[in-house]
């Protein structure tokens, strides 16, 4: 029996990017906060011996322990789904902070065409430019009002960049001045000007020098140290929800983080949240918290989870494509890209998750897609994420995967070689969805998410389209080779690790019947129930998501604050 | 086991050792030496040849026998072992740019983390039911064998393989033997006894072998940090801030433990 605790304002659940800024911003303003989450407790001394490839990188330290719970897949609705039973194509990570601690810090605001793509697309190309069972929608809210939410996080993390010199792009001032300039950055640069192309420095989240935010949080620059991605940052340089909002809450003693703590439903009666049920793993115990708001702020597919779980909202059909929760599952494409071989060395053992170039003269609607055959683009980029040695090992077109000469090669080209690669857009499509498994259960007995995924035409295309691109400009760069991928994208590969960019399930939008959300991310069909992330979008774009999930997040705080003054539906 | 494992690896360098080990075992065992030996491991131990003069120990062997306990095994019996340790090293062999698998202790590196928790699938969802038949490859790990399992069945079907088409184990072949039983392996075209097929065992075998040549020597491999000083890859530095703006600079590896000191 289930223990029921002193009710609270706001119960979050799990205690991310997103559950943090919702954490910070509502203690600030007077509300007492729970966080309850899954995993641990994080501090940057847990780091001190974070320089380890193969326990970060290669063991997962920072994810989810897969054989409590995980997902099933599959690639369409005739086949059974299978477990992802070992850790491939995208990583969930856990504990205080959650994937906002494992994250590379690459920071961009989506695109104005993203939040108004149907009518954008439709305006400029017609109707039938959309295929059969493309579900682009527009989000509910424009690029316009969502600026100073985007700026909100930028003065909060501190972001480094430089404005985009790309004609017609919006003019994003930044509080830290753009990260290290290095040979291959300078490189890459020169080349894509020389093409005509307009490359600009990739807004970080590794901070280029000293910042001080808006809330007094003081941290130190980035060292390149060539450890990001899969990592925590022992310097606190990497933006995470640790060292900039989870501090600032809990200095306001109004913000009760339970670690350990997984949420098993949300509770509710009458088309109202009453609070969450959840389970303290390391007791054992089963505690009911009861609040006015909840918020649901886990992974994305966790998200999804526990609404369907739940049974709160109205669950996605592909068939009748009625109902909402678990519509509009995306991606990201990642295979438009192409690695180049150079004679010369450059220190491409060093890095940062965010350090590097690139340009959107091929992403959203920056060019004409009238004789393409695929909607949105790829933001291209030069990254010095720093090459590992496990895990990078290129080597040039028609070498084997093993013996002499891959040993040669690969050890010949790891200070020379250089990968451009694009960061695709994911358009959502009917029969690409999330509902839960028939079969498979977790450590609680609760049925897992299911996943039904696979690529599209229009995946395909743009990846091809990408790829040569990216080849161009590692060519003119000077590079000896060039290998270009994305020329023959197959089924979706569940064993190759490509993006933790997952989106969708819960989407906002104008209009109940096609979304979940309304723009403040407040459920449609349960009015004290707030979904922010990743989970929120429409469809995702050729940039990186974080950026998206704090302004949607920041507004999302706005709206919570109001929701508790007033009540009743925001919109 | 223990001792047989000690005697079995190190013979060929200590004679004197092993022959002092020979006669602890025997009189711990109750054996004579000049009795009847009855198979097994003990028995082919005590079966081998004195080594020859050339093949005995020298100082610095003898050093880095008592200085890296790394060099022993948790897992795979001693022939198991050898067999693992010629395939790493035709994965990742002695070239002239550097080390070959063999030398970087690829082997004990295995070793280790089929015993522990990454050779258990500790933290994978091994929870059934199983269909490794109808799973596409691109589903990925879909067999309930766990990693250390499918390692032991893949390493009989390689001897199984060179004895189907050589008459020797795995580890006696010649290299080109080696390599085209490999590459079949690759190619998923033997057929392994068990619910894994032998290019998924490769696989695994490939990922192991690359890991052990670079990972932080603290887990067995990557003996000295050569693998990194081949590929020029500084290992565990504090900061890049004063190298990454400047052209390719060299830099002396370094490895976690330069970081450890209590």
């Amino acid at each position: 029996m289930a223990k029921t605790l002193p009710k609270t304002d706001i119960v979050l659940v799990g205690v991310g990017w997103a559950g943090g800024i919702v954490a910070a911003e509502l203690t600030k303003a007077g509300y007492n906060v729970v966080g309850l989450e899954r995993g641990k407790e994080r501090s940057t001394n847990d780091y001190f011996m974070v320089h380890d490839e193969l326990r970060y990188s290669e063991r997962y330290e920072m994810m989810q322990d897969l054989s409590k719970e995980t997902l099933t897949v599959r690639h369409n609705v005739k086949k059974r789904a299978l477990p992802y039973r070992e850790w491939g194509s995208f990583l969930l990570g856990d504990g205080l902070g959650g994937s906002g601690v494992h994250w590379n810090g690459q920071l961009y605001n989506f695109l104005p065409y993203d939040f108004e793509i149907y009518s954008k697309t439709v305006e400029r190309y017609g109707k039938g430019k959309i295929p059969e069972g493309m579900m682009i929608q527009d989000w509910g809210i424009t690029y316009k009002e969502l600026e100073p939410y985007f700026n909100k996080w930028h003065e909060m993390s501190g972001v480094s960049g430089e404005p985009n010199p790309l004609p017609g792009s919006p003019q994003v001032k930044y509080p830290t001045k753009p990260s290290m300039e290095t040979p291959p950055i300078k490189l890459f640069k020169k080349a894509a000007k020389e093409l005509g192309l307009h490359p600009y420095q990739m807004p970080s989240n590794n901070l280029s020098e000293t910042y001080t935010n808006p809330d007094g949080i003081k941290r130190g620059a980035c060292q390149y140290c060539g450890f990001c991605e899969r990592f925590g940052c022992e310097y606190g340089a990497k933006a995470d929800p640790v060292v900039t909002v989870i501090p600032v809450a809990k200095a306001t003693n109004k913000f009760d983080v339970r670690t350990h703590s997984v949420v098993r439903r949300v509770l509710h009666k009458d088309g109202k949240a009453t609070g969450v049920l959840y389970t303290d793993i390391t007791t054992g115990e089963e505690f009911i918290q009861p609040a006015d708001v909840v918020v649901v702020s886990a992974y994305v597919l966790n998200n999804v989870k526990l609404l369907l779980n739940s049974k709160l909202g109205r669950p996605y059909d592909p068939v009748t494509g009625k109902g909402v929760i678990g519509k509009n599952y995306a991606y990201q494409m990642n295979y438009g890209g192409a690695t180049g071989f150079f004679d010369e060395k450059f220190n491409m053992y060093g890095g940062a998750g965010a350090l590097g170039s690139n340009l959107d003269d091929y992403n959203g609607d920056y060019f004409d897609h009238s004789k393409l055959d695929f909607l949105h683009g790829a933001n291209i980029r030069l990254q010095q994420l720093g090459n590992r040695p496990i895990m990078n090992n290129a080597v040039p077109e028609g070498t084997p995967a093993w013996g002499k000469e891959f040993k040669d090669k690969s050890v010949e080209y790891a200070n020379r070689s250089i990968f451009i690669s694009g960061q695709g857009a994911s358009l959502p499509f009917r029969d690409n969805y999330l509902d839960l498994d028939p079969t498979y259960r977790d450590a609680f007995g609760d049925p897992l998410l299911r996943m039904t995924f696979n690529w599209k035409d229009q995946d395909r295309n743009l990846a091809k389209f990408i790829g040569q691109k990216a080849g161009e400009i590692v060519k003119q760069m000077g590079a000896k080779e060039v290998l270009v991928g994305g020329q023959k994208v197959g089924d979706y590969d569940l064993r190759k690790y490509q993006s933790t960019h997952n989106t969708g399930g819960v989407i906002m939008g104008a209009d109940p019947e096609t979304s979940a959300l309304n723009s403040y991310l407040q459920m449609w069909d349960c009015e004290n129930v707030f979904v922010p992330g990743a989970s929120a979008f429409a469809h995702n774009s050729g940039l990186n998501p974080t950026g998206t999930v704090g302004a949607l997040t920041y507004r999302a705080a706005e709206g919570i604050a109001k929701y508790l003054k007033q009540g009743g539906s925001l919109v | 086991m223990k001792w047989g494992f000690f005697v079995s690896i190190n013979e060929k360098k200590l004679n004197g050792i092993e022959d002092n080990t020979r006669r602890t075992f025997m009189k711990n065992s109750g054996l004579t030496l000049g009795g009847l030996i009855v198979g097994g491991a003990v028995g082919s131990l005590l079966g081998k040849k004195p080594m020859t003069k050339t093949e005995q120990a020298s100082a610095p062997m003898m050093h880095e026998m008592a200085q890296n306990p790394n060099k022993a095994l948790m897992f795979f019996t001693p022939d198991e072992f050898k067999v693992v340790e010629a395939a790493a090293e035709q994965i990742f062999p002695k070239t002239d740019v550097g080390p070959g698998a063999k030398e970087l202790l690829v082997g004990y590196y295995i070793d280790h983390q089929m015993a522990g928790t990454f050779g258990n699938n500790s933290r994978e969802y091994m929870t059934g039911p199983f269909y490794p038949g109808e799973a596409t490859p691109e589903l990925g790990y879909q067999t309930h064998l766990t990693r250390k399992e499918v390692m032991t069945l893949g390493i009989k079907a390689l001897n199984d393989e060179a004895a189907k088409r050589f008459k020797s184990k795995f580890n006696e072949l010649k290299e080109e033997q080696q390599i085209e039983i490999l590459k079949d392996f690759e190619a998923n075209k033997v057929n392994i006894k068990g619910a894994a097929t032998s290019g998924f065992f490769f696989s695994l075998l490939r990922k192991v072998t690359i890991e052990g040549a670079y990972a932080d020597p603290m887990y067995g491999g990557n003996k000295d940090m050569a693998g990194w000083k081949m590929k020029e890859f500084p290992g565990h530095q504090g900061s890049y801030v004063n190298v990454l703006d400047k052209d390719f600079q060299k830099i002396e590896p370094k490895a976690l433990n330069s970081q450890h000191s209590m």
